[in-house]
């Protein structure tokens, strides 16, 4: 076991875990403002893969540089969709909230269908793509742009909601919507808002996965389900709870994929998931 | 006076065919077909009964300049002339309707064969229907070892078997040891976790005794689906084998050829079951990087060069269904022609005659579109003379590159370090 396979399988970790991260902190953003769960969160993530993929093959805008545009266009089509789908919903039953974001995902998964077919793209030769060669080790460049840009983004996040006044007003409006009301708080565009940043998120994670995955109809699947999971396990609602608990799961599927087996690579995050479930139903940093 | 006794004979044998009722002379003969034609694979499913459409069409048509057994003449000579009557049902991609339409198919619309069914799982269960009522079934298809490893009467199948498809493997390499001072040796298997990749692992693992030569490296398995497949790639790297077996489907196929490349794992030659390497999407999604890898295919139609027929079907296939044929409809087209030759021989409509016939077939090699040395089925129903081949992708192009005699272009082995 050298040190070159230790350090590359760590950043692999780093990298994958930091997107789950990126995605939960989304999920878990929406849910602690309005304490609503978004079913579609992995549409968002296939809309901002499709966004930075035509991007590119249209402008030639390279995914670092379409980035920022990619998270501003998530933001503006998350405060759309709660303004045109989750405020009626809202004073309704629990189920049709469920139903509505189920909904979102069903029709956002067959319109990318219709319009791009049920094909694979991806983005050849990003200014990111190849490795770095640090002595024997070789780091895969996406991976470590993964690294950077998301924990970046979880850092602007985190000064965004705990050091601006505009971060007191969303904790505000979380806490007590109608308290803050009373204080000149509208907690409707806090709830916008929330789901704007939230989408943002997803969008920064959608544009650094581009560089070295590829876009289809469903990949949002393939990594909302861990996101979940890693909501749940940091605690709803917890920012730093799903940044901890993703780079657990992201760390803990490669280190099992190397030693133990690859089809078993899953399972001791979905058993630490099950054992946080049944001993700290609130999460590892959950309020409540 | 002459002219009453010619014709005295010939109104005999009328009335005797019309008494038999067995086969009139211009009754269509009515074959049914099982195939996906609604939900997910209904494309595939379109494209698989397009194949047996155009063979249909080929008997019943006159093509005088198309060299294959029933082109040129109209029918089945051996039934005067009899037409084929292509029913298609729909099962869906569920082996209970598969059942249900088998039914169907064989009590109300009285077909003398059934033909089908793409997915393994609906040819079981159709092909135990037929087993039970007698009629004779054959798969151009549908590969499921399993499928004549049933001691069925009625079944014939004309592709090989997933277990023969592995077997292909090893020839090859056996093939290129030949020449070599360094064999290669060991080999890795990398395998997605459904029934298709388990299957095949299995397989492959099956035939190191038969070929003593290679040696079993790792055997790496993956969940379909996966976001990230660093550690696959690691544990291969420390394994160093001297070639890669894979069975991915599209998706995961470009996540290994990527990772393979960052993490520069340079075995001899990755070769690959399934289109999955050597797609447009792989292709499109990996560029350059694309080139080297080796897939075993059932049909290119690179094939034309050494068989114009193959170029004739595959442009007339494309002129009447707009889309260029490929191995899948390649295989139910031949499986379509096999079960009207024996329909022929056997002179009748009567299915215990159409069995005999069926298991009775030697069809050689140049009768075919396919690069088989034939076709002729061993007792449990399976055609034994099938032959894959390898397509590598060179300079962006698939070329067959395997068997040598049939090749296109020259093999690239072993496959050049990534740069």
């Amino acid at each position: 076991m050298s040190d070159q396979l230790i350090a590359q399988l760590v950043v692999s970790g780093l990298g994958m875990g930091f997107i789950f991260a990126l995605i939960a902190i989304g999920l878990t953003l929406i849910y602690g403002v309005m304490e609503v769960v978004n079913f579609a969160h992995g549409e968002f993530l296939m809309i901002g893969m499709y966004a930075s993929y035509l991007a590119y093959v249209t402008w030639g805008a390279d995914p670092v540089v379409s980035l920022p545009f990619i998270a501003l266009l998530m933001f503006v089509f998350g405060v759309a969709v709660y303004y045109l789908l989750i405020r009626r919903v809202l004073t309704g039953s629990m189920h049709a909230q469920i139903f509505a974001t189920f909904g979102l995902m069903v029709f956002l998964q067959a319109a990318a269908q219709f319009f791009m077919g049920a094909d694979y793209f991806a983005i050849q030769n990003s200014w990111l793509s190849g490795v770095i060669t640090i002595g024997d080790v070789v780091l895969p460049m996406p991976q470590i742009a993964a690294v950077v840009g998301a924990s970046l983004a979880t850092l602007l996040l985190y000064a965004l909601v705990f050091r601006t006044s505009l971060g007191r007003q969303l904790r505000a409006a979380a806490q007590d919507a109608q308290a803050a009301s009373t204080l000149g708080i509208n907690p409707s565009t806090m709830y916008a808002l929330a789901w704007g940043f939230g989408s943002a998120c997803v969008g920064v994670a959608a544009s650094l996965l581009s560089n070295f995955y590829y876009v289809f109809p469903r990949v949002g699947a393939v990594f909302v389900l861990l996101a979940y999971v890693a909501v749940a396990l940091g605690g709803f609602g917890s920012i730093h709870g799903a940044l901890v608990a993703g780079l657990l799961i992201g760390l803990l599927q490669v280190a099992m994929g190397f030693f133990v087996s690859s089809e078993l690579k899953f399972v001791p995050v979905y058993m630490l998931y099950l054992a946080v479930v049944l001993l700290r139903p609130r999460g590892l940093f959950g309020r409540m | 006076m002459f002219r009453k006794r010619r014709i005295i004979p010939v109104v005999v044998a009328a009335a005797l065919a019309l008494a038999g009722g067995d086969v009139l002379a211009a009754d269509p003969v009515k074959v049914g077909a099982l195939y996906p034609l609604s939900g997910q694979v209904a494309k595939s499913g379109e494209d698989t009964l397009n194949g047996i459409r155009l063979a249909i069409e080929i008997i019943n048509k006159d093509y005088p300049d198309l060299k294959m057994p029933f082109a040129a003449g109209e029918g089945l000579p051996g039934l005067n002339g009899a037409l084929i009557e292509l029913v298609a049902a729909d099962h869906q991609g569920s082996p209970e309707i598969g059942m249900a339409e088998a039914e169907r198919l064989i009590v109300q619309e009285k077909v003398a064969a059934l033909i089908g069914a793409f997915h393994s799982s609906v040819a079981a269960t159709s092909s135990q229907v037929a087993e039970r009522m007698g009629t004779p079934y054959i798969s151009g298809e549908s590969e499921a070892s399993t499928l004549t490893e049933r001691g069925y009467r009625w079944f014939f199948r004309t592709t090989p078997s997933s277990r023969t498809q592995a077997r292909d493997f090893f020839v090859f390499l056996r093939d290129l040891n030949k020449n070599r001072d360094a064999p290669i040796k060991t080999i890795a298997v990398v395998h997605e976790n459904t029934l298709w990749g388990q299957e095949f692992a299995k397989s492959v693992a099956g035939y190191f005794k038969e070929f003593s030569e290679f040696q079993p490296s790792i055997v790496v398995g993956y969940q379909q689906g996966t976001s990230d497949v660093t550690s696959e790639v690691q544990r291969l790297i420390a394994a160093k084998p001297d070639v890669v077996f894979h069975a991915s489907y599209d998706a995961e196929a470009i996540l290994f050829a990527r990772t393979y490349k960052q993490f520069n794992f340079n075995p001899q030659g990755v070769l690959a079951i399934g289109a999955a390497f050597g797609s447009n999407a792989f292709r499109d999604a990996l560029g350059p990087d694309a080139n080297y890898f080796l897939v075993r295919e059932h049909w290119s139609r690179d094939l034309a060069d050494r068989n114009p027929l193959v170029g004739q079907v595959a442009k007339m296939y494309r002129e009447r269904f707009g889309k260029d044929m490929d191995g899948t409809p390649a295989r139910a087209f031949t499986a379509m022609m096999v079960l009207a030759d024996a329909i022929n021989r056997a002179g009748s409509t009567e299915p215990e005659k159409i069995r005999a016939a069926l298991a009775a077939t030697r069809m050689p090699p140049e009768a075919t579109i396919m690069p088989w040395e034939g076709v002729q089925f061993d007792e449990t129903g399976q055609n034994t003379l099938t032959r894959g081949i390898f397509v590598q992708t060179l300079d962006g192009v698939p070329k067959m590159v395997w068997p040598a005699e049939l090749a296109v272009a020259k093999l690239v082995w072993p496959r050049p370090v990534w740069r």
